[in-house]
């Protein structure tokens, strides 16, 4: 017994937490809990499903406003949108005495806006009409937009083939078009669209352009909730110039529409209008409100400011955050007085443990860290799963459901900060009860 | 046998209230025992023995009356301060062995040790030597419930003696046993205190207490005898 003499003698010069001493701690805290896998497994779940829920939906939601606020940036931040709208109620007075329905923007209010607001950039008119387009047998329902050179520049459109129209094409009105590309692919599914020709009515139109499949129009009509005078857009679209469409059209549309036949006449569907400084959008669009309703009797025209509803969708998101915090919040709080329950019970039934430990020295601080570090061990590894979890789904989700998904890179340390955070406040109760014990009953206890 | 004074006790006494109820498990015990002493605590049934052995152990606080442990007295103390005294001065051997289930033997050897705060090499060094000397150098990565009732008593043994104590308390530590291996129980502890150790016993059984030094009697909480063999 000689190499144990000193026992005794250096008891008390323990460090209250050395880094030996909580890495034994937390091993033999693996050890209890491999004992009752089990158990420890189903107890983490709430943890795991909460800290993987908190990820995964936050990451869908990311992705969805990115989604939703990149549509609108494509209208452009600094653009006012004008639409003709058919207004309501004069709709039945109207269609019995006159057979012709007349509303929307005219060449008149383009000019008068172009003239009188100050800080207007750019005013892209157009005329859309839905019709067939034709190239020998093959057929395409398509929106055509009658349009001027420079709404390429305004929309931010990309060619993939060929040119859009210029200045000088539009003011001799000729027959050229530019087609989308999925059009381009429907009808020249062999051969080169840019040089061919299409039909539409009596007329032929050469292709001199094919434009890029995510700059279409088409986006606008979606992240505007299509709200096209009634109509729904087609989903291929040809361009035109303004005055080409003008000439050959005619003021005076005729539609489709569920069997019957309606004539509308409007001088202009949709105008874009730039204003140079983001900071006056909102006002410009008031203005032109103003100047709009001074000279009609009747609402025909509705104007969408793709700046608002940028922030409008922030809004939402924040919101959005807002009801995901509550909801994670509630999940780990859920998760976390899952593990109490159970730790409460562990603490009970190893009562004896407690008082055996107690009887061969343990202090109660000992006891504190060897159940609190049970309960770290609980959480944080239902957090890492959680996290691997909350990662791969959204992966899941983008691969197969084909939905944006972005994972904010502060998503997982926090819901795993919060999941360790968790455990350490439910799990100071039950160890704090473990300490209480006395050592005496304890050990009596069976 | 000659020897120093390692425990005093004054007067001691014990009560437990429950409700209006008072119960008297000890009512004023004055003892002493010395260094290298074989004491066996003997009497009925409630008579107050594992009340006593409890107090000596530090689990426990007098309700009056002075405690004297190698010379300091306890009454004073605070509970980390006990724990610190039974984790480097005391050993315990219970009836029922009171191994921890999850540890193996050489883990459960340690335990004192790692509440001593030694370096884990060093302790499982030493578990080691003290599981050989009670015989279970083979079975240093059991798990209690491999071991038999003997052999698990053995391990108890050897995790009292691993931080070197003033004192080992055994409480009835063959109650649970057969003769044949409470007998071999009973010649390591002969063996423990020829080697010096002091020994402090209950028993029921007469012969256990025969081969002791010493035999203390209680009855109703107070002793009627202490007679050396
Ligand atoms: N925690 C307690 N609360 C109330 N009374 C208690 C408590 N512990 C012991 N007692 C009482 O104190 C008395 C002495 O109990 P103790 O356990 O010391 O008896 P014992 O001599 O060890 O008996 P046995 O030989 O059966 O083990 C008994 O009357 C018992 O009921
Ligand atoms: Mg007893």
């Amino acid at each position: 017994m000689s190499g144990t003499e000193t026992a005794f003698n250096d008891v008390a010069l323990r460090p209250r937490l050395s880094f030996s001493y909580l890495q034994r701690t937390i091993r033999m805290g693996f050890r209890s809990l491999w004992t009752h896998r089990l158990r420890s497994l189903l107890t983490v779940l709430g943890i795991v499903f909460g800290v993987a829920s908190v990820i995964a939906m936050l990451a869908v939601g990311e992705g969805a406003s990115y989604e939703a606020q990149e549509q609108i940036r494509r209208l452009g931040s600094n653009n006012i949108i004008l639409r003709s709208l058919k207004p309501p109620e004069e709709d039945k007075v109207s269609t019995t005495r006159s057979f012709v329905v007349e509303y929307g923007l005219t060449y008149a209010d383009i000019e008068r806006i172009r003239a009188t607001i100050p800080g207007v950039q750019v005013i892209v008119p157009a005329r859309i009409k839905r019709d067939y387009v034709w190239r020998i047998a093959r057929r395409v329902d398509c929106d055509i937009l009658g349009t001027v050179p420079w709404y390429a520049e305004l929309h931010d459109v990309t060619m993939q083939q060929g040119r859009y129209f210029t200045t000088s094409e539009m003011k001799r009105s000729l027959n050229v078009c530019v087609l989308d590309s999925a059009m381009a692919y429907e009808l020249f599914p062999l051969d080169p669209a840019v040089g061919g020709s299409v039909r539409v009515g009596r007329e032929y139109y050469r292709v001199i352009g094919v434009m890029k499949p995510e700059t279409r129009q088409a986006d606008e009509a979606a992240a505007q909730g299509g709200s096209n005078g009634g109509s729904t857009s087609a989903s291929y679209q040809m361009y035109i110039p303004l005055t080409a469409a003008k000439n050959r059209f005619g003021e005076t549309l005729l539609k489709r529409r569920s069997g019957s036949i309606e004539a509308e006449k409007v001088e202009l569907h949709q105008a874009t209008v730039r204003v140079s400084r983001q900071e006056d959008v909102v006002e410009t669009a008031a203005i032109i409100a103003d100047l709009l309703d001074r000279v009609r009797k009747k609402k025909d025209y509705e104007i969408v400011v793709p700046l608002e509803l940028l922030r409008q969708a922030e809004r939402t998101k924040q919101i959005f955050n807002v009801v995901l915090g509550s909801i994670a919040a509630i999940s780990l709080l859920v998760g976390g007085i899952g593990i109490m329950n159970i730790m409460l019970a562990t603490v009970t039934e190893r009562t004896r443990e407690i008082g055996i430990r107690r009887a061969l020295g343990a202090k109660r601080h000992d006891i504190v860290v060897q159940f609190l570090i049970e309960t770290v061990i609980l959480s944080c590894s239902g957090g890492l799963v959680g996290v691997v979890l909350g990662v791969s789904v959204p992966l899941l989700i983008e691969r197969f459901a084909n939905m944006v998904t972005i994972i904010t890179p502060w998503s997982p340390p926090l819901a795993f900060s919060i999941s360790a955070l968790v455990g350490t406040v439910f799990g100071i109760y039950p160890a704090v009860r473990a300490a209480r014990m006395d050592p005496v009953e304890a050990l009596r206890h069976e | 046998m000659p020897g120093d004074v390692i425990i005093r006790l004054e007067n001691v006494t014990k009560t437990y209230t429950m409700g209006a109820v008072e119960v008297h498990a000890l009512r004023g015990v004055t003892l002493s025992f010395t260094q290298g002493e074989y004491v066996s605590i003997m009497g009925p049934s409630g008579c107050g023995k594992s009340t006593l052995l409890n107090l000596l152990g530090c689990l426990d606080r007098p309700s009056a009356g002075r405690y004297e442990l190698g010379g300091s007295e306890l009454s004073l103390l605070d509970d980390d301060m006990l724990s610190e005294i039974r984790c480097g001065r005391l050993g315990f051997i219970f009836q029922s062995y009171n191994l921890i289930p999850q540890l193996n033997v050489i883990e459960n050897i340690g335990v004192p040790l790692y509440y001593q705060g030694r370096p884990e090499r060093e302790s499982l060094e030493m578990a080691a030597e003290f599981a050989e000397r009670v015989g279970l150098s083979e079975r240093l990565h059991h798990r209690p419930y491999e071991l038999s009732g003997g052999q698990q008593q053995r391990v108890a043994i050897a995790r009292a003696l691993v931080n070197d104590p003033l004192v080992i308390l055994a409480d009835e530590p063959t109650g649970n046993l057969d003769s044949a291996s409470g007998t071999e129980i009973l010649s390591i502890l002969d063996d423990l205190n020829k080697q010096g150790k002091t020994l402090i016993m209950v028993t029921h059984d007469e012969h256990i207490a025969d081969r002791s030094m010493r035999v203390v009697r209680l009855r109703d909480g107070e002793v009627v005898s202490d007679v050396w063999n």
